[in-house]
C-alpha cells in the first residue's frame, strides 16, 4: 500500500521537472485598444527566401472614428519560417507598429497577419501579402529592371527613369493580375519573343526574342506571375498559416 | 564438492523444470531479435515520409500521374567525379513534380526552376547537409568533425559562386558580398585565391600616405583614426578602436614620416585663396563641373548625394590644406599619380572659386575636442611600431613601411572551416554562417588582441559578406574543372602615346570603357572611332551636351585646348574603330526623299523608337534612349545600319534590344536618321 502511495508522488516530481518554463518574455501590456489595423508602408514587398525584407512592415491602429490608436498591441504572425523582429509590439504616438520580416526559406507569395483586439477582447486582424523571389523570379526581376520597368513601371527613380508617363499606349504595370492573368503564359510568351504586334497590340512593345534567351523570358515571365495582383491562380502559390 | 553441484543442479531443475521450456523461450528472444532489423526499416523515417505522400497524392486529381512518377525505396544520386551520394529525393520525393509546387510543406514541395539538373549536380553541391544519410537529424543537422549542415537558405546563392567566379544575373547577395571584399579593402589584408586559379584585388583606392602632411593636419589624422564615420558617413576605413594615445602616436608618426611635395605648380599663395572667393559661384561651378558624378556631399536636407567613385566632401574644409586644395584641383595626378580623378583645366579664378567653395564645407564639430601637444621621437617610434602592428600599409602607401604579407588569415577556403576548429562566443549559435556574421559584425569581440577593425556595415551587407565568404569551400577546389566559370580576364589596357598620356590625364577611364579597362558610368567607347562624325566628337569635347536626358551623371567640361582637343579626336576616330565594318562605307548624306519618308514611317509604326528616342522635340517624348534630333550629324551612316541591325553585337549589355531588322529596313532608317542633320547654328536661325 505504501508503494502505491509514493508513485503519484514520483509522478509530481516528474511532471515539475519536465514543466517546460515559458521563455521570459518581454511584458507588452495594452495600454488602449484600437478597432481596426491599416497597412502604413511595407506591403507587397519583393524579397527572397530567407531574407530580411528591405523595408520594414508598418501597420497602424486605428479607433472606430479612424484616429490613430496609441498603446494598442499588435502581434505578427505568419506561416512557417517567417519571423519578424520584434513579433508584438505597442503602436507609437502615430498608433503605428513597425517589425523587420525575414521571409521563409520557400519562394512564393506570403500572407501574414498583423492581429490586435478591441475594448472587448475581441480580435481584429490584417492581412498583408509579401514576395519571395527564388532564383527564376529573381532573374526575372533583374531583366524587368533593365529592359521593362522603363516603360512597364510607372515609378520613376533617378537611377532607373520611367517613360510611362510619355508614353502614347499605356503598358501594363506588370503587377496588374486582372488583365494579366488573361495572358496565358504562351501569350505571354509570344509579346515579349515578337513585340506588341504579335497579339495585335502596339508596336511601341518592341520584340525581345533576339535579345533575350528562352531561360530568361521564360523567367521574365515567372515574375509577372509572381507579382501578379490578384494572385495568378495557376502556378501561384500561397503558403497560409 | 559434489554437494554444491548437486545443488546448482537443484536449483536449475527448480527454475526450468522442463528443459522443453527454456529451449522455447530462447527461441522465442531469437525470433524477435531477428525481427528488429525488418522492423527498424519498416518504421524508419523515410518510409514514414514516402507512406504520407503516397496518402497527399491519393486524393489529388493528378493522382494517377504522381502514383506512377512514384517508386517506394531509397533513391539516390550518385556522382562519383563530384563527390556526390545524394539520398534526399527518398524523403524529398516530389522535387521534379511541377504540379506540387502549390504544396507549401516539405519535404514534398517541387523544387523552385534553376538552370541546373538535378541528376548533373545532385543535392549537397547546393545545400551542404550529409546526401548519404537518411534520417533527418543525420542528413540536416550533423555537426560532426569534417561534416557541415544544411546551409540556411538566405546563404543559398554561396553555393553558385563555387563555380561561378564572376558577377552572375540571379544572385544579387553574392554579386554584393564579392563586390564588398574588394571594394572595402577586406581583400587587402586576407588572401583569397579562387578555384580559377585567380586572386581576388581590391578595387578601392586607398590614398597614398607619402605627402599626407601637406594635405592635412594632424589634428584631422588623429580624429579621423579615433572615427572615420564621424567625419564622413560613406567613409570605407574602418574604425581600428584606437586608444587616444594609439592615435596621437600614429598620427605623429604619419605626419613626421611624411616627404614634401615640390610645389612648383602652386602658383598662388594660399591666403588670397579665401578672401576673394564668392561661395555661391563656386557652387554653380561645383554643379556645372559635374564633380558630384564621382563625389557624394550632404546636401541641406541632410541627404548625401553623390556618386560613389570618389570621397565625400561634406567637411572637406575641415580635413585639408587651402593650398594643398587648389594645388590638387590644379593637377590632382601631381599629388598621387594612381587617382581617379581628371584633371579640368580649370582657370585661376576657377580655382580660386572652387577652392573658395570646399573650403567653406565644415564641420567644426569634428576637431572641436582634438588638442595635440608637440609630438616626441618616442611617440614618433611608438607610431611606426603601430603603423605595423595594425597593417596600415596593407591599403596604404606609407614611406618606409612595407606592405605587409600574409598580414590576416588567408580566406581561400573559409566557407569549409570545420566546426571544431572554431571559437564561439558565449550564446551564439554554432554554425559557420553565424561565426562569420558575428565576426564581421563585431570582429573585438573574439578577443581582445584581435587586429581586425570594425566596419560599419548594414545586416543586408553583412548577410552579403558571409554569403560570398561561404562561397570559398573546399569542393570549389575539388569540383572538376570543366564546371569552373572562371572570372572575367583583367584587362590592363592603356591607351598609347602622347594621346594616351593626355587620357590618362583626363582619366577617361575613371568613367568609360575601352577595351574590357575601365568605370560602367559613361558609355563604352572602345569602337567610338566608328560610331562618330568628327566634327561632332570635337564639338562635345569642347562643350559636352547632354545626350541622353534621364541620366543624373554626365560628361563634364575639360576645358581642352585646340591642339588637345584635336589631338584626342583623331587618336579616337583612328584607333577605336571596329573590324566589324567600314566606318565610311555609307554616305553620310544624298539618301532620297522617299527612302527618308519610308523610315520615318519604320521609325514611328513599324519599330515604335519613339517610344524610347526622340527625333521632333515637339512631338515625341521618348526618354529612356540618346536624343537622336541631330543625329545625323553626331552618327556615321555605317554605324547606325549595322547598330540597328544588331545592337548587341556593338555594345553588349546596351538597353536596346535586337529587333532583326530586315536589311531593306535599316536602310531606310538610316536614311531617315541621317537627314536629322540640323545644326545647332541652324536651329538657332530658326
Amino acid at each position: 500500500m505504501k508503494r502505491i502511495l509514493w508513485i503519484p508522488g514520483m509522478v509530481a516530481l516528474l511532471g515539475v521537472g519536465c514543466a517546460h518554463r515559458a521563455a521570459p518574455t518581454l511584458a507588452l501590456h495594452a495600454t488602449a485598444a484600437g478597432s481596426a489595423l491599416v497597412e502604413s508602408s511595407g506591403g507587397k514587398q519583393l524579397g527572397m527566401p530567407g531574407t530580411m525584407l528591405p523595408q520594414p512592415l508598418v501597420v497602424q491602429v486605428n479607433d472606430a472614428s479612424g484616429n490613430a490608436v496609441t498603446g494598442a498591441l499588435v502581434e505578427f504572425s505568419g506561416p512557417e519560417g517567417v519571423r519578424f523582429d520584434p513579433a508584438a509590439g505597442l503602436s507609437d504616438s502615430n498608433g503605428q507598429v513597425s517589425t523587420n520580416v525575414t521571409m521563409g526559406g520557400i519562394g512564393g507569395r506570403y500572407e501574414l497577419t498583423a492581429a490586435s483586439s478591441d475594448k472587448s477582447g475581441k480580435q481584429f486582424f490584417l492581412k498583408v501579402t509579401e514576395l519571395s523571389a527564388p532564383y527564376q523570379q529573381q532573374v526575372g526581376y533583374e531583366v524587368n529592371e533593365k529592359y521593362c520597368a522603363h516603360c512597364h513601371n510607372s515609378e520613376s527613380s533617378a537611377e532607373r527613369v520611367s517613360n510611362y508617363d510619355n508614353l502614347a499606349v499605356k503598358p501594363h504595370s506588370f503587377a496588374d493580375g486582372n488583365v494579366l492573368n488573361k495572358f496565358s503564359d504562351s501569350d505571354l510568351n509570344a509579346i515579349i519573343t515578337h513585340g506588341g504586334p504579335a497579339l495585335n497590340r502596339s508596336a511601341l512593345m518592341p520584340p525581345y526574342g533576339w535579345t533575350l534567351s528562352k531561360a530568361k523570358t521564360q523567367a521574365v515571365i515567372a515574375y509577372i506571375r509572381l507579382v501578379s495582383d490578384p494572385p495568378y491562380q495557376p502556378a501561384g502559390v500561397t503558403y497560409a498559416k | 564438492m559434489n554437494s554444491v553441484k548437486a545443488k546448482i543442479v537443484a536449483s536449475w531443475q527448480a527454475v526450468v523444470r522442463d528443459p522443453i521450456v527454456p529451449f522455447g523461450v530462447v527461441s522465442f528472444l531469437l525470433l524477435i531479435a531477428l525481427a528488429i532489423a525488418p522492423l527498424k526499416d519498416h518504421f524508419s523515417e523515410w518510409r514514414h515520409y514516402q507512406q504520407q505522400y503516397v496518402r497527399l497524392i491519393r486524393s489529388r486529381g493528378d493522382a494517377v500521374t504522381l502514383q506512377r512518377h512514384f517508386e517506394g525505396g531509397i533513391h539516390q544520386i550518385w556522382l562519383p567525379q563530384m563527390g556526390v551520394v545524394d539520398r534526399c529525393q527518398t524523403c524529398h520525393i516530389g522535387l521534379g513534380e511541377a504540379s506540387l509546387s502549390a504544396i507549401g510543406t516539405q519535404p514534398f514541395r517541387t523544387h523552385p526552376v534553376i538552370p541546373h539538373r538535378l541528376d548533373e549536380f545532385g543535392c549537397v553541391i547546393c545545400h551542404r547537409g550529409q546526401g548519404a544519410a537518411t534520417t533527418v537529424a543525420e542528413a540536416h543537422h550533423s555537426k560532426m568533425a569534417g561534416e557541415q549542415p544544411i546551409l540556411p537558405a538566405r546563404y543559398i546563392e554561396s553555393s553558385c559562386g563555387q563555380c561561378h567566379h564572376s558577377a552572375l544575373e540571379g544572385t544579387p547577395k553574392l554579386n554584393q558580398g564579392r563586390a564588398l571584399l574588394t571594394g572595402y579593402g577586406c581583400v587587402s589584408c586576407h588572401s583569397i585565391k579562387l578555384a580559377d586559379g585567380t586572386t581576388m584585388t581590391a578595387t578601392d583606392q586607398p590614398p597614398p600616405l607619402t605627402h599626407i602632411a601637406d594635405k592635412t593636419t594632424r589634428e584631422w589624422i588623429y580624429a579621423w583614426l579615433k572615427d572615420p564615420a564621424g567625419y564622413s558617413t560613406t567613409a570605407t576605413m574602418p574604425n581600428f578602436n584606437l586608444s587616444d594615445a594609439e592615435a596621437r602616436d600614429i598620427s605623429a608618426f604619419l605626419i613626421a614620416d611624411s616627404k614634401p611635395l615640390s610645389d612648383d605648380t602652386v602658383a598662388m599663395p594660399a591666403a588670397t585663396a579665401n578672401s576673394t572667393a564668392d561661395p555661391a559661384a563656386g557652387e554653380s561651378l561645383y554643379g556645372e563641373s559635374f564633380c558630384a558624378s564621382c563625389h557624394t556631399m550632404q546636401n541641406a536636407a541632410g541627404n548625401v548625394v553623390g556618386g560613389n567613385l570618389g570621397p565625400e566632401l561634406t567637411s572637406i574644409g575641415s580635413k585639408v590644406n587651402t593650398r594643398w586644395l587648389e594645388s590638387w584641383l590644379r593637377d590632382p595626378r601631381h599629388y598621387d599619380p594612381s587617382t581617379q580623378m581628371p584633371q579640368y583645366r580649370w582657370t585661376d579664378q576657377q580655382l580660386q572659386l572652387l577652392t573658395g567653395y570646399l573650403q567653406s564645407k565644415t564641420n567644426s564639430d569634428f576637431l572641436a575636442n582634438v588638442h595635440l601637444e608637440a609630438a616626441t621621437p618616442a611617440q614618433i617610434a611608438h607610431g611606426k611600431a603601430l603603423v605595423s602592428e595594425y597593417g596600415c600599409a596593407s591599403c596604404h602607401e606609407i614611406p618606409g613601411i612595407r606592405k605587409p604579407d600574409n598580414f590576416a588569415p588567408d580566406l581561400s577556403r573559409i566557407g569549409s572551416k570545420p566546426l571544431p576548429q572554431l571559437v564561439f562566443l558565449a550564446g551564439m549559435p554554432h554554425s559557420l554562417p553565424d561565426y562569420l556574421s558575428e565576426k564581421i559584425r563585431r570582429p573585438r569581440a573574439f578577443g581582445s588582441n584581435l587586429r581586425m577593425p570594425v566596419y560599419t556595415f548594414t545586416p543586408a551587407q553583412v548577410e552579403a559578406l558571409t554569403t560570398a565568404l561561404l562561397s570559398l569551400t573546399d569542393r570549389s577546389f575539388t569540383l572538376p574543372p570543366r564546371l569552373q566559370v572562371p572570372s572575367p580576364r583583367i584587362s590592363n589596357y592603356q591607351p598609347a602615346g602622347h594621346a594616351g598620356q593626355l587620357m590618362a590625364n583626363l582619366n577617361c577611364l575613371s568613367c568609360h570603357r575601352i577595351n574590357g579597362r575601365g568605370g560602367d558610368m559613361a558609355p563604352d567607347l572602345t569602337w567610338e572611332g566608328s560610331a562618330v562624325q568628327r566634327q561632332w566628337l570635337d564639338a562635345f569635347l569642347k562643350n559636352p551636351n547632354t545626350l541622353r536626358p534621364s541620366l543624373i551623371r554626365r560628361m563634364p567640361k575639360f576645358n581642352l585646348s585646340d591642339s588637345d582637343r584635336a589631338e584626342l579626336t583623331d587618336y579616337m576616330l583612328t584607333v577605336y574603330q571596329t573590324p566589324a565594318f567600314e566606318r565610311d562605307s555609307m554616305p553620310l548624306s544624298g539618301y532620297a526623299p522617299a527612302e527618308v519618308e519610308q523610315g520615318r514611317q519604320l521609325f514611328y509604326s513599324k519599330y515604335g523608337c519613339q517610344a524610347c528616342h526622340i527625333v521632333n522635340a515637339q512631338q515625341d517624348k521618348g526618354y529612356i534612349g540618346p536624343v537622336l534630333t541631330r543625329v545625323g550629324s553626331r552618327l556615321t551612316a555605317a554605324w547606325i545600319y549595322h547598330w540597328l541591325k544588331n545592337p548587341q553585337a556593338l555594345r553588349p549589355g546596351t538597353t536596346e534590344p535586337n529587333q532583326n531588322i530586315s536589311d531593306e529596313d535599316a536602310r531606310a532608317l538610316t536614311a531617315f536618321l541621317m537627314a536629322q542633320n540640323t545644326s545647332l547654328k541652324q536651329e538657332a536661325k530658326k
